[in-house]
């Protein structure tokens, strides 16, 4: 859109990763003169805020400065060698299926460091909060932007110990537990996941994911890359999650941190999906098509598995955590991202692509609505809310409630939000899946996946009944409704699901050339 | 006939033989020096050690052997090539470490163990840890062994009147000799079999053995095998490992933990690939074997640990140390299956460069620990942040760099390069088993780590830094933090040849 020169382009791609890092350096050491605000957690925070909200002027910058009639090639690319005997090299770039990502990644972190402002996280001193975060920030961007198999890996395993810390230390009830089950069914998975990227990068001879994707598998024989695309899809279904990998998720989820919680459905889970697009897609086309039945059939069972487990939390008496519900709901989300990735198609991949974008906007919010109402009513229980008649926020405070409900249809899939056409498109894909997938078999993972869609409606709809709805007790505590700060935390969101329901070519006009090529074999 | 008179190389030598001679100076200087300036005894074999690892420098320009036979050039029984300089340098670097550690040690100790003896036994065991990786013949290498084996017994049980720690060093000398007699038996096998104690040459006539002495080698080749297995801690071997380290003093501990493993593995790749790489089809299974259980016994060990028994810590990082063992294994028995088997070694190099830089560097931390708190449990690392921020943030990294996940970058790409070895090497189903093991051994290092940025219970006590420990602390923190940026430092020697 605007034209920004190539160095100042890589500058920037490099600077989203280091710059997290530096500033989780910083965040450590004693505040500087003059920077000292009110208190050192309130300074602390502040630099939390100021660094994040760097790192997304950087990544709107970069987007801004993104050549948008060539989504496809790579961007603002960077190739040092950095461990010649590993022929591992710093290479950095962005395409169209990673920008938008980046940009995500960067808005999230940011609005969860404001909102972190506005209502500091119970628990010892933000100082290492915020480190933490920063070094997440850095990790997931890092993922989204490097090129090389053995960094991707890196920076897979960069988040895992400030997600760790975050559960543990900030977080709820169950806290440790949740935290040693997050860490160590994605550690497992990340490992296995090493053996198969060690795998292709020996067979082919290069780590390099640009090389890999133009080669299209060719260099790998057939056995080689089912090995690998078993090895690797395990430790990316862990941490998306699929269904039965699933297990840590919800744990997880309930325990978290509201910030935990945010960055973990919004950008984490995206990890795993931008794994199978960036690195299975292209370089195994083989081996992924042996599986994508296989990939397929788990995905439907996750989304009916998850529609199912948020009905049964939903309903009353059932003792149901807002948190886990909208975990599972995750769940079935990425089960349409997968469903869509199966398919090998440039429509269904598209549509999966979408689809993260939006879930992470949509869940984003929805976590952050829930942790707003935690700190106003103290609790995420269900029944503790609603109690018989339902938590009448319509009535107690009606901004916060038209939030809530705005925010459950778009995860629905309402028509208009951009929760509607990622999961429209991935099934669409279902309907005529790539050469050499069995059509009927994916007829009725299509059949399954549309009815799930009534289910996550149902699910969905009984909750907002439940906790916007009903009669105002007379006695009931007066609630605060949205702070000045909230809003400004939320609004983005907002205004991006309402953006991308209306206008969706802006991302998949990014998206689809590079998919196009991606699965036409790196050059079109 | 030439003269019988060698010339001697003495630059080639030098590391070693300057270890020897401090020592020995080390030892008839303590009869006529003053109590009171006993420590300087200890500072004198921290640079005679110091000057031992500087003279690794004039050697790397080129190989250099010494010793050889005469009219069959080129069979020589020390050579100083890459390999050697390698592992030299994590001897006596670590070796070096220990010391600064010992020195505070022996301090805080006063009487009850001699500072003479101590520092006498420390150089000579150190110098034959130095001499047994340019060792080519198996007489040599026997010897070396020996060498570095001896004193580190007498080390473990050089505490006055401690019960635990004779009865250690009861247990580490009984199961050491055992072994050495039966690799003794092996050596006499093979040199039974092929009229040569010369590692090239036993490589070359083992092949054209007679048929009648087939077995006869094949035995030889086992039972060298299990002698060295000993050293380096693998199961069904490591059993002593667990009370010597309790039992033995702390620097004691830190120094087995790093060099009685660099002797053990250096030995086991002397004997596995530079002498018998014909049997490869014998000792690369059987290393495979052994490297899976050895991980799996020392980390499952690890993690039973409790948190609050008496000298957990000491006890739980002797544990680890056995599962490291296991990855140091790994790329061995990868060498018989791959094609270019010094690339595999280089992989058990680069792995024992960062294992030594940072498993001494939290042998180091437990040392500063321990001085406040006698017992050494892990629950005494409780809120080490709020009283040492450095040394909890410096320890947690050296955790992490063993558990092999980032900030600890440089435990993460030893890692992958093992795995790469092993998948290189088609070993399929031990990645998995290492993969397995990867995760145990986090739970059981984070566990620790988090430990150290809890709130303390009660007031917290600060630790007083000696001079001596900030430097160990220090240097392996330095270390850890430039390998994790630039890992290529010791990764390379997976690129280039080291024979």
């Amino acid at each position: 859109m605007i034209d920004i020169s190539e160095s100042v382009m890589q500058f920037l791609l490099a600077f989203l990763v280091a710059g997290p890092l530096l500033g989780a350096v910083a965040a450590l050491l004693p505040a500087p003169p003059g920077l000292k605000g009110k208190s050192p957690d309130q300074a602390v925070l502040r630099h939390g805020v100021t660094v994040t909200g760097a790192i997304l002027v950087a990544a709107i910058v970069l987007a801004l400065g993104f050549d948008h009639d060539q989504p496809s090639k790579m961007q603002a690319t960077t190739d040092i060698s950095w461990i010649p005997a590993l022929d591992v090299r710093l290479h950095l770039g962005t395409d169209g299926i990673s920008l938008p990502l980046l940009v995500l990644t960067a808005l999230l972190t940011f609005l969860s460091a404001l909102y972190s402002y506005s209502r500091p996280p119970t628990g010892p001193s933000p100082k290492a909060f915020v480190a933490l975060l920063l070094v997440l920030e850095s990790g997931t961007l890092a993922t989204f932007a490097v090129l090389d198999l053995i960094l991707f890996f890196l920076a897979f395993e960069m988040v895992l110990i400030p997600m760790y810390f975050l559960i543990a230390r900030w977080g709820g009830g169950g806290r440790a537990e949740a935290a040693w089950k997050f860490i160590l069914y994605t550690l497992l998975g990340s490992v296995i996941m090493l053996l198969g990227l060690l795998l292709i990068g020996i067979e082919a001879g290069t780590f390099d994911m640009v090389a890999l994707a133009t080669d299209n598998g060719r260099s790998l024989t057939t056995s080689v890359q089912v090995i690998a695309v078993l090895a690797i899809g395990i430790g990316l279904a862990v941490k998306t999650p699929m269904w039965p990998l699933h297990s840590w998720l919800p744990d997880a989820h309930t325990a978290a941190p509201t910030v935990g919680s945010v960055l973990l459905a919004g950008v984490l889970l995206k990890m795993g999906t931008y794994g199978f697009v960036r690195i299975l897609l292209p370089a195994a086309p083989d081996g992924f098509r042996t599986f994508a039945p296989y990939l397929a059939a788990f995905a439907v069972v996750g989304i009916i598995y998850g529609s199912l487990a948020c009905l049964a939390l939903a309903g009353q008496g059932a003792n149901g955590d807002l948190k886990r519900l909208i975990a599972y709901s995750s769940v079935g989300h990425m089960g349409f991202v997968l469903l869509g990735i199966a398919t090998m198609t440039p429509t269904g991949v598209n549509g999966a692509l979408f689809a993260n974008v939006a879930h992470g906007l949509i869940t984003g919010l929805l976590f952050f609505l829930v942790g707003g109402l935690k700190d106003r009513t103290g609790s995420t229980d269900l029944d503790t809310l609603a109690k018989e008649a339902g938590a009448a926020l319509y009535g107690r405070a009606p901004r916060l409630g038209a939030l809530f409900a705005f925010a459950a249809v778009a995860s629905l899939g309402l028509p208009g939000l951009a929760g509607f056409w990622g999961e429209m498109l991935a099934l669409f894909g279902a309907f005529e899946p790539a050469e050499g997938l069995s059509r009927p078999a994916f007829l009725t993972f299509m059949a399954i996946g549309a009815f799930g869609t009534l289910l996550t409606a149902a699910y969905l709809l009984v909750m907002v009944r439940r906790v916007c709805m009903g009669a105002v007790p007379q006695d009931a505590p007066a609630l605060t409704d949205v702070r000045l700060r909230e809003f400004a935390a939320w609004t983005p969101l907002v205004v991006l699901t309402v953006v991308a329901g209306l206008w969706p070519k802006a991302l998949l006009g990014l998206t689809d050339p590079a998919v196009q090529q991606l699965l036409s074999g790196g050059t079109r | 006939m030439s003269s019988l008179v060698q010339s001697v190389d003495w630059l080639a030598i030098a590391p070693p033989t300057i270890a020897a001679v401090v020592g020995l100076v080390v030892l008839v200087a303590d009869l006529f020096v003053g109590e009171t300036r006993k420590p300087l005894l200890g500072w004198f074999s921290v640079a005679g050690l110091a000057a031992a690892t500087l003279m690794l420098l004039p050697l790397l320009d080129a190989d250099r052997s010494t010793f050889c036979l005469v009219g069959d050039t080129g069979v020589c029984s020390y050579t100083a090539d890459r390999f050697t300089l390698v592992i030299q340098f994590l001897v006596l670097g670590g070796a070096l470490l220990a010391a600064l550690l010992s020195v505070t040690a022996l301090k805080d100790e006063g009487k009850r163990l001699p500072e003479g003896e101590y520092w006498f036994l420390f150089l000579s065991s150190a110098a034959g840890a130095a001499l047994l990786p340019a060792s080519r013949d198996l007489a040599t290498l026997v010897v070396a062994l020996e060498v570095a084996s001896l004193p580190a017994f007498a080390l473990v049980g050089l505490r006055h009147g401690d019960r635990k720690s004779s009865e250690a060093a009861l247990k580490f000398f009984l199961s050491s000799v055992t072994a050495t007699a039966v690799s003794l038996l092996g050596i006499s096998f093979v040199y039974a079999a092929t009229g040569t104690l010369h590692l090239t040459l036993v490589a070359e006539r083992i092949q054209t053995v007679d048929g009648q002495l087939h077995t006869l080698a094949q035995t030889g080749v086992v039972l060298t095998l299990v002698g060295f297995a000993f050293k380096t801690a693998a199961v069904p071997f490591h059993f002593w490992v667990p009370d010597t380290y309790v039992g033995a003093p702390l620097p004691i501990a830190a120094y087995l933990s790093v060099i009685g493993k660099a002797v053990g593995f250096s030995g086991l790749i002397l004997v596995t690939v530079v002498a018998l790489p014909s049997y490869a089809d014998v000792w690369g299974p059987a290393l495979a074997v052994l490297a899976a259980l050895t991980m799996t016994v020392g980390n499952v060990g690890a993690l039973r640990q409790q948190t609050t028994r008496a000298y957990s810590a000491v006890r739980l990082l002797a544990w680890s140390s056995v599962g490291q063992a296991g990855y140091l294994l790994v790329p061995i028995a990868a060498a018989a299956y791959s094609d270019d088997a010094e690339k595999s070694i280089g992989a058990t190099l680069a792995y024992a460069l960062m294992y030594g830089a940072v498993n001494l560097g939290a042998f180091a931390v437990a040392a500063l620990v321990g001085r406040a708190h006698r017992l050494n449990r892990v629950a005494d690392y409780r809120g080490l942040y709020a009283s040492n921020p450095l040394t909890a943030l410096l320890l947690g990294f050296f955790l992490l760099c063993l558990a092999g996940l980032p900030p600890g970058i440089i435990g993460l790409f030893a890692k992958v390069t093992v795995f790469a070895a092993a998948v290189d090497a088609g070993l399929g189903w031990l990645t998995v088993v290492m993969a397995v093991n990867v995760v145990i051994a986090l739970v059981y290092y984070l566990q620790w780590t988090a430990l150290l940025f809890r709130a303390p219970e009660g007031r917290p006590v600060r630790h007083r830094l000696p001079a001596p420990l900030t430097a160990a602390i220090a240097l392996t923190g330095v270390i850890g933090i430039a390998l994790s940026g630039a890992p290529q430092l010791v990764l390379r020697f997976t690129d280039t040849g080291l024979f």
